[in-house]
């Protein structure tokens, strides 16, 4: 098929995708901190709020853009474009799954693959700053102001650690194309320990990983490091003279970001989309069971029902579950969904933890994240490189 | 299609080089540069430069702007006020320029003529690989004296950002 109409259906489905994952994860997020706090969390639109982040889509339309007088209009009006366009991009480089056949069309599940994948998303985290800055100063407002600084500062900062911690697993399989990273992460030492670089010899990359998940926590400034948005300090930072769409791009871009960090963990240090263990011992029945044990739940409730329409939508939902089931081992479409599988099992664990981490710490302090920074992730990160370019080197 | 994105990004490369000398505000040229920069960027890809294609975005467009970025909110440098021009230089300037940048152009051309033209995407060899082992096997000299002369910038950095100690 012709490589254009090609891109152009990947990229509407790679953007709907993570524009329906985006919408939500906010949802998951609130969900899943409201239970952690002993709340129930959004459950009027729709059944159990499923339908809320449509809700909030449409709020967030149609609410009054308002436009401060005090403002620098052209900077106020391209910050949010730049926070959104280069926090959306970043996803045209990440792989998903293993090259695919669908009839005569053989293609790889991936946008493009860049030979220099892990240096683009590392550019694009860099510009990404001017976002948040541009949108901080041209607020004209001392919170918007220091968030704005905040931000820049911050993330800055943990850029350092953040590439450093990128380098060392880099160093151990020798590519900067993010299917090569995946393709030299594949199989098993001793027939049951997966080759990710956090298990890889010469020196698993355990150190790495926790560096570049602090650093991408600062990075796409969450909890405990959102200090861009400390909004006991700053009102709401530097998006405070921002409403209706133009702060749902801010919101946008940081979901997106966090997405697309969680990718790259998932890719460099996880193995991206290879199993945790191999297929003699079952990997391909781990999706169809899951599956398989939701319909059944669902059943059960279904036929001890707690409400009245229970008896009625929880066997659907249950029929659904079974055919995804059925879908994991069908002969054709397994192959295409067990790597997409694996690999959104592994982001959705990273995002799980983000909301985990949120709902759990405190608040740095900004003198505290700074030092953090500088005198304690900085020398680990040097450190951590120094030993592993050592190790490849003798290995 | 390569000659297309060449002309689009020269373009917006010259337009925003143009707008950095003309904008008032200082916010304004430094974006203007980070433009020039990234368009920069986009050629070197054009020409099969890949990693310093990354290197400029990440270096001068992502670090290196966005600390000037950061300084100019800091200084809250505002609007520079226009100096009263004399009048040779009112009506004489853009011409004189474009005289000069016209022999420029004319002196460059002959003393360095080129018999063929630049091929856009012929050059292989710019990724990662290619530059690393260059770097460190034939211009390995170089790179180490360059990183000494950042360490020398930096420890006068220090030595000027810090508090006299008694």
């Amino acid at each position: 098929m012709n490589f254009l109409i090609l891109s152009l259906i990947k990229a509407a489905v790679v953007a709907f995708v993570l524009m329906t994952t985006l919408a939500y994860l906010q949802w998951i997020e609130r969900k899943v901190i409201a239970h952690i706090q002993l709340r129930v969390g959004p459950r009027r639109v729709g059944p159990h709020g499923l339908l809320q982040p449509l809700a909030d889509v449409i709020k967030l339309l149609t609410k009054e853009d308002m436009l401060p007088s005090h403002v620098n209009k052209p900077f106020y009006f391209l910050a949010p474009f730049i926070a959104v366009f280069f926090a959306l991009i970043a996803i045209s480089v990440i792989p998903f799954g293993t090259e695919i056949t669908i009839g005569p069309v053989k293609t790889a599940m991936q946008l493009t693959d860049l030979n220099i994948g892990v240096l683009f998303i590392l550019g694009l985290s860099g510009m990404g700053v001017y976002g948040v800055a541009l949108a901080g100063w041209a607020s004209n407002n001392k919170y918007a102001l220091l968030g704005g600084l905040r931000s820049s500062a911050q993330m800055i900062s943990y850029e350092l650690p953040m590439a450093m911690a990128i380098a060392a697993p880099l160093l151990m399989l020798n590519t900067l194309s993010f299917r090569q990273l995946v393709d030299a992460q594949g199989g098993y030492f001793f027939g049951f320990i997966p080759r990710w670089t956090v298990f890889q010899g010469p020196f698993p990359q355990v150190v790495s990983f926790i560096l570049f998940m602090i650093a991408a926590f600062a990075e796409t400034n969450r909890v405990p490091f959102d200090l861009p948005e400390a909004e006991n300090e700053l009102v709401a930072g530097f998006h405070t003279e921002y409403s209706s769409m133009k702060f749902a791009s801010f919101f946008m871009a940081e979901y997106a970001n966090m997405v697309t960090v969680s990718c790259v963990a998932t890719l460099l240090f996880l193995g991206g989309w290879q199993p945790p263990f191999p297929e003699q011992y079952g990997a391909k029945f781990v999706p169809s069971l899951i599956f398989a044990l939701g319909a059944l739940l669902c059943f059960y409730h279904g036929f001890n029902p707690a409400r009245p329409f229970d008896k009625i939508t929880l066997p659907v939902v249950g029929v659904v579950f079974l055919g995804v089931a059925a879908a994991f081992v069908a002969p054709v479409i397994s192959t295409i969904l067990m790597p997409l599988f694996w690999f959104a099992a592994k982001v959705g664990i990273i995002l799980f933890l983000y909301i985990w981490v949120r709902a759990t710490l405190p608040r740095f302090r900004y003198d505290q994240l700074m030092r953090f920074a500088w005198t304690f992730m900085f020398p680990v990160a040097v450190v951590n490189l120094f030993v592993t370019g050592l190790l490849v080197a003798l290995s | 299609m390569d000659s297309i994105l060449f002309i689009v990004f020269a373009g917006i490369a010259v337009l925003c080089g143009l707008n950095l000398v003309l904008q008032k505000h200082p916010i304004s040229s430094a974006l203007s540069l980070v433009g020039v920069m990234g368009s920069l960027a986009v050629l070197y890809l054009l020409l099969g430069g890949e990693f310093i294609a990354m290197a400029q975005l990440i270096v001068y467009a992502g670090a290196i702007m966005v600390l000037f970025v950061f300084v100019i909110m800091l200084l809250n440098a505002g609007t520079e006020p226009v100096s009263k021009r004399r009048l040779w230089v009112t009506y004489g300037g853009v011409p004189l320029m474009a005289a000069g940048i016209g022999i420029g152009a004319y002196v460059l051309q002959r003393s360095f003529p080129s018999t063929e033209s630049v091929k856009l995407g012929a050059f292989q060899g710019g990724g990662a690989y290619e530059i690393g082992k260059k770097l460190f096997e034939t211009y390995v000299l170089p790179f180490e004296i360059t990183s000494v002369l950042i360490l020398v910038a930096i420890i006068g950095a220090i030595v000027l950002a810090s508090k006299e100690v008694n």
